[in-house]
């Protein structure tokens, strides 16, 4: 996905490469979360009856942890084509407040490319991409933690479902603490670089509330919505709030 | 495999893919006014903490101890790898004990 920029100076690719190697390995030590993650995916399919051709083709196109193991929740035969696809929509739609995010990271691509590089936005590698900071080639960087997650999650799918049972609970091994443990650790270095404590209440309150109405995934976005709206709302020129 | 199920995934995929072209393009426009550049720098803190509030309210002592101590850690060590797995193993031991 590296392509070339538009005048492709050797400093300049370099540049770009030393920066999406450093997304990958900043990446690693999420990866193996994900890994772990996708095994049990894979064998959940296999459980509910998908080919091995099906859950590689859904875990390579949908690409999101999350819609993938509702769908399977939801899963019948004939598809129900439209619960799945409102379902998607309904928990997916935090990459709206997401993808709003990432124009910063990708400023100066052309818009294709740009649009293209959306795919392999998700949680967890947006969120180590942010705490990157205005670093340079800030893009090659997003897309070395995108490309090393998708080939995790895409490879681990396959694997558990030729594994199937034998993948342990994840639980059993804290790592459904993993994903917990790394957003509050990134949240800790955002929280340092910008503090804005009355944005990170709002946030903490709006989404606490949420998920005791309503639950589901809706928690992400009125909690996303409402530290936007405190941020936007404060005095200007203020950066201590 | 069968077309019934591709059709289903192509749906989803089509759908998730569309929600984040529709969001960076909107967000593109926010760029322009002040106020909405403010709530967009800091929208990645808020959806952070969004994503791991419901995650914490829905575990128990041994999830929040493990996470004071991961955001005591992540405080000092700025490398990702130690809170990480300082949590995992903390919350590994803290379930047994607790």
């Amino acid at each position: 996905m590296l392509a070339p920029m538009p005048t492709p100076s050797p400093s300049l690719l370099t540049a770009s490469r030393a920066a999406f190697l450093a997304g990958l390995a900043r990446c690693a030590p999420v990866a193996l979360g994900v890994l772990a993650y996708g095994l049990v995916f894979g064998a959940l399919a296999e459980q509910a009856g998908l080919s091995i051709g099906e859950t590689a083709f859904m875990s390579a196109f949908v690409y999101s942890g999350s819609a993938q193991f509702v769908a399977l929740g939801l899963w019948a035969l004939p598809p129900p084509v439209l619960a799945l696809a409102g379902t998607t929509l309904l928990i997916n739609f935090r990459f709206f407040l997401i993808a709003a995010t990432m124009n910063r990271v990708l400023r100066g691509w052309p818009r294709p490319r740009a649009l293209l590089a959306l795919f392999w936005v998700s949680d967890e590698n947006w969120a180590i991409t942010m705490t990157e900071g205005d670093r340079p080639n800030w893009g090659a960087f997003f897309l070395g933690t995108g490309v090393l997650l998708y080939l995790a999650w895409l490879s681990a799918s396959i694997l558990g479902y030729m594994l199937g049972a034998v993948v342990a609970d994840p639980k059993r091994w804290g790592l459904d603490f993993a994903f917990t443990a790394m957003f509050l650790a990134l949240a800790v270095g955002l929280a340092r670089k910008r503090r804005a404590p009355l944005v990170w209440i709002a946030s903490a309150g709006a989404a606490l509330l949420a998920d005791r109405l309503i639950g589901g995934s809706t928690p992400v976005l009125v909690g996303g919505l409402a530290g936007a709206a405190v941020a936007a709302l404060r005095p200007r020129g203020s950066d201590a709030s | 495999m069968r077309p019934e199920v591709l059709l289903a995934f192509l749906a989803m995929a089509a759908v998730s893919y569309a929600i984040r072209v529709a969001g960076f393009l909107v967000g593109e426009r926010l760029h322009k006014h002040p106020r909405l550049q403010a709530a967009l720098d800091q929208l990645p803190a808020a959806i952070l903490i969004a994503l791991v509030v419901p995650l914490l309210a829905h575990g128990g002592p041994a999830e929040w101890l493990a996470a004071v101590i991961v955001l005591v850690a992540a405080w000092f060590v700025d490398l990702l790898l130690i809170p990480l797995a300082l949590g995992v193993v903390c919350v590994v031991l803290l379930r047994a004990v607790i």
